[in-house]
């Protein structure tokens, strides 16, 4: 006789571990497998696009430190191309190379804690994510140097950088370019070849090229499925023209691709501050603009190669000294568009390990 | 360098095949009608020598006396980009057809456009709140949320 079988639905989250925020997936399992799943969010929702419609241009690059908390620098930088498209703003050379070096700090410091926060999902507790933390704090200790800040950095401006870096920042930047090879090789050692890293993550929670692409997925996410995207190659801005680096593409787009391509960026990283480091003209650090401004009528959308994908800033000016509207276009948000699609079939063990080679950040999610 | 198709061409190119779904252009933006949005998406989308099969981002921006949805679309393999705008008048049931019959990207974000600006994409499977919860008074972007 056949035993009848019922489908069951469970929560996770919003409280979960391996949620890295508050998100919540309501899962409904055959057995083992996931039949179907509905992402819930919203738990940190702030209102970021409306604050802004109620401060100043230059206030706002506060508001951006707080959407990915993991790569402020980067948020900043994409604000301030906006907001500098729209007033028509010079940027001086020396401050286009300060923002292409600490972006790429900011993205090194990003894809740590992607891959430390990844592997803990995959249950190795602690080990490989105090590694990456460790990393990880020397590049806040220069971000405190360059701004006194080491998240909430706030070190970019309309018209340039808030201020040139001391003198003894530059070595401290010439010896962790020594240091940091060594260490990101032994994280490499320690994990991609690992027999469980790659039994659970070869093959799983494919992503493919034509489903990356129709979802709008950008970022480690699309390179990983085979597309050679990167908004630094294909649409350069500050000094990234004039650098030289490659693009890291999976061929696969399973978990373990979006986990390598991580660890293959961080290089590219390094090679481009290396090159700012040897490169980087002197001169100011930023045009004058007032604390308050008034853009012309009209609109403007910059967009940068975040750590998580495409991050845009759409601003309207009506010619006050607050933006009529400010659009931000979250790389993590959109990157969940797939998540279901990538989780059908698949066992609930699995989930997690999914979801977390996503690398996506609540801050921006939520907004 | 990713190329911004001028608004002249990619607008001549939609008025030969949609005569009346084009409203005016001018140097970055195509203005369209919002009836004709799916047809002209995938207009931009099938044809090869535009193929834009990238929806970067869709954007309301309220402007009181009518809505304007914001369409940014890139081609990855031509690596140019085209903006296309709609106006929408009204403030109460305001909607236009979902475009995510011609991209799937489009999910999350119309129902973002929805739960903040609430605008109605006509045809989306799941059009529900996202960001703020089911019940939650008005639209939070609206310019008249709380009274203003």
């Amino acid at each position: 006789m056949a035993l009848p079988t019922e489908s069951i639905t469970i929560n996770l989250g919003p409280q979960h571990p391996s949620t890295h925020g508050v998100f919540r997936l309501r899962v409904t399992l055959d057995g083992e497998v996931i039949q179907d799943v509905e992402p819930i969010f919203g738990y940190l929702h702030r209102g970021t696009e409306k604050l802004a419609e109620e401060r100043s241009y230059t206030q706002i690059v506060t508001l951006t430190d707080r959407l990915d908390y993991t790569s402020s620098m980067i948020n900043n930088q994409a604000y301030v191309m906006a907001t500098e498209k729209l007033a028509g703003l010079e940027v001086p050379e020396r401050a286009q190379y300060l923002r292409v070096l600490t972006s790429e700090l900011q993205r090194v410091a990003s894809h740590l804690m992607g891959i430390g926060f990844f592997l803990q999902d995959l249950g190795a507790m602690g080990t490989p994510l105090m590694y990456c933390f460790r990393e990880r704090e020397r590049i806040l200790d220069l971000f405190e140097m360059v701004c006194g800040a080491r998240v909430t950095v706030s070190y970019m401006r309309p018209g340039g950088v808030t201020q040139d870096p001391p003198p003894e920042f530059w070595p401290a930047l010439r010896t962790l370019l020594s240091d940091f090879p060594h260490y990101i090789g032994e994280l490499e050692r320690l994990i991609s070849e690992n027999e469980i890293v790659l039994a659970r993550t070869k093959g799983v929670g494919l992503l493919s090229r034509e489903l990356a692409i129709d979802s709008s997925i950008s970022g480690p996410n699309l390179r990983a499925s085979g597309v050679a995207w990167d908004l630094r190659k294909a649409d350069p801005y500050d000094v990234y023209d004039r650098m030289d680096f490659d693009i890291p593409v999976g061929s696969n787009g399973d978990s373990y691709d979006r986990f390598l391509v991580r660890v293959m960026e961080i290089y590219q990283s390094l090679k481009i501050v290396e090159q700012c480091f040897k490169e980087i003209p002197n001169g100011p650090v930023r045009t004058d603009v007032p604390f308050f401004f008034r853009p012309p009528v009209g609109d403007a959308y910059a967009h940068v190669e975040a750590s998580k994908g495409e991050l845009g800033f759409y601003l309207v000016s009506d010619g006050s000294i607050a933006p009529y509207r400010c659009k931000i276009r979250a790389p993590s948000f959109i990157n969940l568009t797939a998540l279901t699609d990538m989780l059908l079939g698949w066992k609930v063990a699995d989930l997690m390990v999914i979801f977390g080679s996503l690398d996506v950040n609540m801050g921006e999610v939520d907004r | 360098m990713t190329t911004q198709l001028r608004g002249e061409a990619v607008g001549q190119r939609l008025q030969a095949t949609f005569p009346d779904a084009v409203t005016s252009w001018d140097d970055d933006v195509v203005r369209v009608k919002p009836d004709s949005i799916v047809e002209i998406c995938q207009f931009l989308k099938d044809t090869p020598d535009l193929d834009m099969d990238f929806l970067s981002s869709i954007t309301g921006v309220d402007y009181v006396e009518s809505f304007e949805v914001v369409y940014h679309l890139i081609s990855l393999t031509h690596n140019h980009s085209v903006v296309l705008k709609t106006t929408l008048y009204g403030r109460d049931d305001v909607e236009l057809p979902s475009v995510m019959v011609v991209w799937k990207g489009a999910d999350l974000q119309e129902r973002e456009v929805w739960d903040l600006m609430g605008i109605v994409f006509r045809g989306h499977p799941n059009m529900k709140r996202i960001l703020t919860w089911e019940g939650f008074p008005g639209h939070p972007l609206r310019k008249d949320h709380l009274g203003g």
